[in-house]
């Protein structure tokens, strides 16, 4: 890259750090450096369609001609167990989720367990409790699984990976490159609430909330959803990231620019409080029961409407829309009628100073 | 929320945006101080909706685009120590040293923990007597108080594994550096608000006589800052050179005398460099010799560490107003915030960050 400036060779600065030779935390914050080491050193020798696709799930057609969807999803929450769920419910609807965001109907999860010596057999049955609940309220079976324990010291007590398969209509094409000029942006309820509750959990908040973990499986809705609309054009979770995140990634994948409305954000007044004090912005912090569906703006209505019959959408509404330019970009339209980039985030994401 | 969401009403903001432009004739240009707001600024989009004769240009206000290079390596040469806890407010992390900088001192191993208070630190201490626990005590007079807060209940505590690496600045002095520069354009100045809320305005009623210029204590959301450039505005207009005060709800003239007096009882003056900008006498606080044993330069035996920063980021000229971020050549190319090349793109509060998480970097 300096060749491309040739006035600042040589020493050029105070020193950029690029963490291009060691994992920093930032590598795993769902941001830019994610998303390069993702491009620079799992696709090149990994490349196939599917994977390049780039979407939660990847999709693979059978010679048969059955579709189906596959994901799969390492869980590390600390701690296990926080206000409105635990890391066993988050190990199963994180992967239902995964495998549902590109239409298909979620069947089958496998599970894999990195147990660190000396925990407790009570802690692991009460995850796995909570697994069960969750895959039956998803409808989804663990039909497989893995067990590896690691000497103590070696872990943070427990980790879950899950794998999920489902299967996906014929004529179906959900995906992160198909969000067109016109379409509108829906958020399926309030932002921000797992990640404040996480931190709080983890005692960094130096304050409490009331709020809740939102993790919930949502193949049910998006199921309702697709029964009234064949416009959805781009299903996506905004975990790790948040919102910003996932709708960067969306606005690159198709080529279009997507605009949204700051007034329209629904926001707990709780988190924008905890968000305010720690100098965090909403939109970056993590949802584990939430979707972003990029829809024709002919269908909004209708998938509005039955979106807010369901449990998990009944704080459904429209908060931006998709646009022909700038391309790659998301823009805010603020309170105050200005416009701003949201860019993603570079790494990890820092609480400001004062 | 209640006690901000007034300070946003964009009716009130939108009306004082046209008091400021009925009252305007002729071009102005007002500096911001603090990286506060400036981040807000350009996050709301504010100077997007100001008149055209509004030009804003932004300070040297934040405390972690100035830290200097050579505390940000002896941090980093504290933090690899064995047995050591590095304590730090998160944005400094980030920040580039000359070989490293605190995220990659991490992956190594190395014991480093975002605290949101030097008095988290003092607990982190009292939990591990074992452990030298260290805070990077950065920042202007805001972040004073509670620093040396932390110094005196370790002194109260008897907690002898706490020190701090002190790397306080200090507003007024920073504004003479500015306004005696031979290319200073700027002709009205927002003061910090939260650096008023401690330390009053009087200092700077020295300064708006000495360099007749205005000056208005200015907050941070939408409101306060279209109302002290408002105000601002106004003093220009009528060639008056006052310092006038738009944050009352936080600020007096005198300021937290108590908090002054802690202070004084804990630091000293001393001359500061400034990343970017160089050494400014009398700007810095370091602790007094009675509380030498709670500075972790000292401590740790890192006072010898020297760095100098490369002349060809042009940090410097931004922290001064001088340049705007977009004039640099490697604006967004090969500076950006995952591969800062300078102070003012590595904290969210720098100019060239709000810059480039804000705007169309393309853009030139």
């Amino acid at each position: 890259m300096k060749k491309e400036l040739p006035s600042l060779e040589g020493p050029v600065c105070a020193l950029p750090r690029s963490h291009k030779d060691k994992i920093v935390l930032g590598h795993g914050s769902g941001g830019k450096m994610m998303a390069d080491l993702i491009r620079d050193t799992f696709y090149p020798p990994l490349s196939n369609p599917a994977l390049l696709a780039g979407n939660d799930a990847g999709v693979v057609q059978l010679a048969n001609g059955t579709r189906l969807a596959v994901s799969t999803d390492a869980h590390v929450v600390s701690p296990l167990f926080f206000r409105g769920g635990d890391i066993g419910k988050l190990a199963v609807c994180g992967t239902v989720n995964d495998v549902a965001m590109v239409g298909a109907k979620p069947l089958y999860l496998t599970a894999s367990f990195i147990l660190e010596e000396g925990l407790e057999l009570s802690v692991l049955d009460n995850v796995v409790q909570s697994m069960k609940s969750a895959a039956e309220e998803a409808g989804v079976e663990i039909i497989s699984g893995d067990t590896k324990v690691v000497a103590h010291g070696e872990a943070d007590g427990l980790y879950i990976s899950t794998t999920g398969v489902g299967m996906l209509d014929p004529d179906l094409n959900i995906g992160g490159a198909e969000a067109k000029p016109g379409d509108l942006v829906i958020i399926s309820g309030t932002i921000g609430d797992h990640g404040i509750v996480v931190l709080e959990a983890r005692g960094e908040l130096g304050f409490e909330t009331n709020l809740k973990s939102d993790i919930a499986p949502l193949n049910h809705l998006i199921t309702a959803m697709l029964n009234v609309s064949n416009s959805i054009h781009v299903l996506r979770d905004p975990t790790r990231g948040g919102v910003a995140t996932a709708l960067n990634e969306i606005s690159k994948q198709s080529g279009v620019g997507i605009i949204l409305d700051e007034n329209s954000l629904p926001i707990q007044p709780a988190v924008s409080a905890a968000c305010e004090m720690l100098g965090f912005d909403p939109l970056y912090i993590a949802n584990e029961g939430k979707l972003l569906a990029v829809i024709s703006g002919k269908d909004v209505e209708k998938v509005l409407d039955v979106m807010k019959k369901t449990r998990y959408g009944e704080n459904a509404v429209v908060i931006g829309e998709v646009v022909d330019s700038p391309r790659g970009r998301l823009l805010l339209k603020t309170g105050l009628g200005s416009t701003r980039i949201v860019d993603v985030l570079a790494g990890e994401m820092l609480p400001r100073i004062c | 929320m209640k006690y901000l969401s007034e300070y946003r009403d964009a009716e009130l903001v939108h009306s004082t945006i046209k008091k400021i432009g009925d009252t305007v004739s002729q071009p102005w240009t007002i500096m911001e101080i603090c990286g506060g707001q400036t981040h807000s600024i350009i996050r709301n989009g504010l100077d997007q909706l100001l008149p055209d004769e509004i030009e804003l240009v932004h300070g040297p206000g934040c405390p972690v685009c100035v830290t200097p290079l050579e505390l940000i390596d002896k941090a980093l040469a504290i933090a690899s120590q064995p047995d050591v806890i590095f304590t730090s407010y998160g944005d400094m992390l980030r920040v580039p040293g000359s070989e490293a900088d605190l995220f990659s001192i991490r992956a190594q191993g190395g014991d480093i923990r975002v605290v949101y208070s030097p008095l988290d630190a003092l607990k982190i201490a009292q939990e591990n007597p074992d452990k030298e626990v260290v805070f990077f005590a950065i920042g202007f007079e805001t972040t004073a108080p509670a620093n040396v807060m932390s110094i005196l209940q370790a002194e109260q505590l008897h907690i002898n594994n706490f020190t701090i690496l002190v790397s306080h600045v200090r507003v007024p002095q920073a504004i003479e550096v500015i306004l005696g520069s031979p290319n200073n354009r700027v002709q009205g100045f927002l003061a910090a608000g939260h650096v008023c809320a401690v330390m009053g305005y009087w200092e700077y009623l020295l300064i708006a006589e000495k360099y007749q210029i205005p000056i208005t204590v200015t907050g941070f959301e939408p409101l306060d800052i279209v109302q002290g450039i408002l105000n601002t505005v106004e003093s220009l207009e009528s060639g008056e050179p006052v310092v006038k005060n738009a944050y009352i709800r936080a600020v007096t003239e005198q300021g937290n005398q108590a908090a002054q007096e802690t202070i004084n009882k804990v630091f000293e003056s001393c001359d500061r460099k400034w990343r970017g900008i160089g050494v400014i006498p009398g700007s810095g606080w370091r602790l007094k010799p009675a509380y030498s044993a709670y500075d972790a330069e000292l401590r740790f035996n890192v006072q010898t560490i020297q760095a100098e920063e490369s002349p060809l980021c042009i940090s410097g000229l931004v922290l001064q107003g001088i340049k705007k971020p977009a004039e640099c050549e490697a604006f967004g190319t090969l500076c950006s915030p995952e591969n800062p090349l300078g102070a003012t793109m590595v904290s969210d509060e720098g100019a060239c960050a709000a810059y480039y998480r804000y705007r169309n970097h393309n853009s030139r």
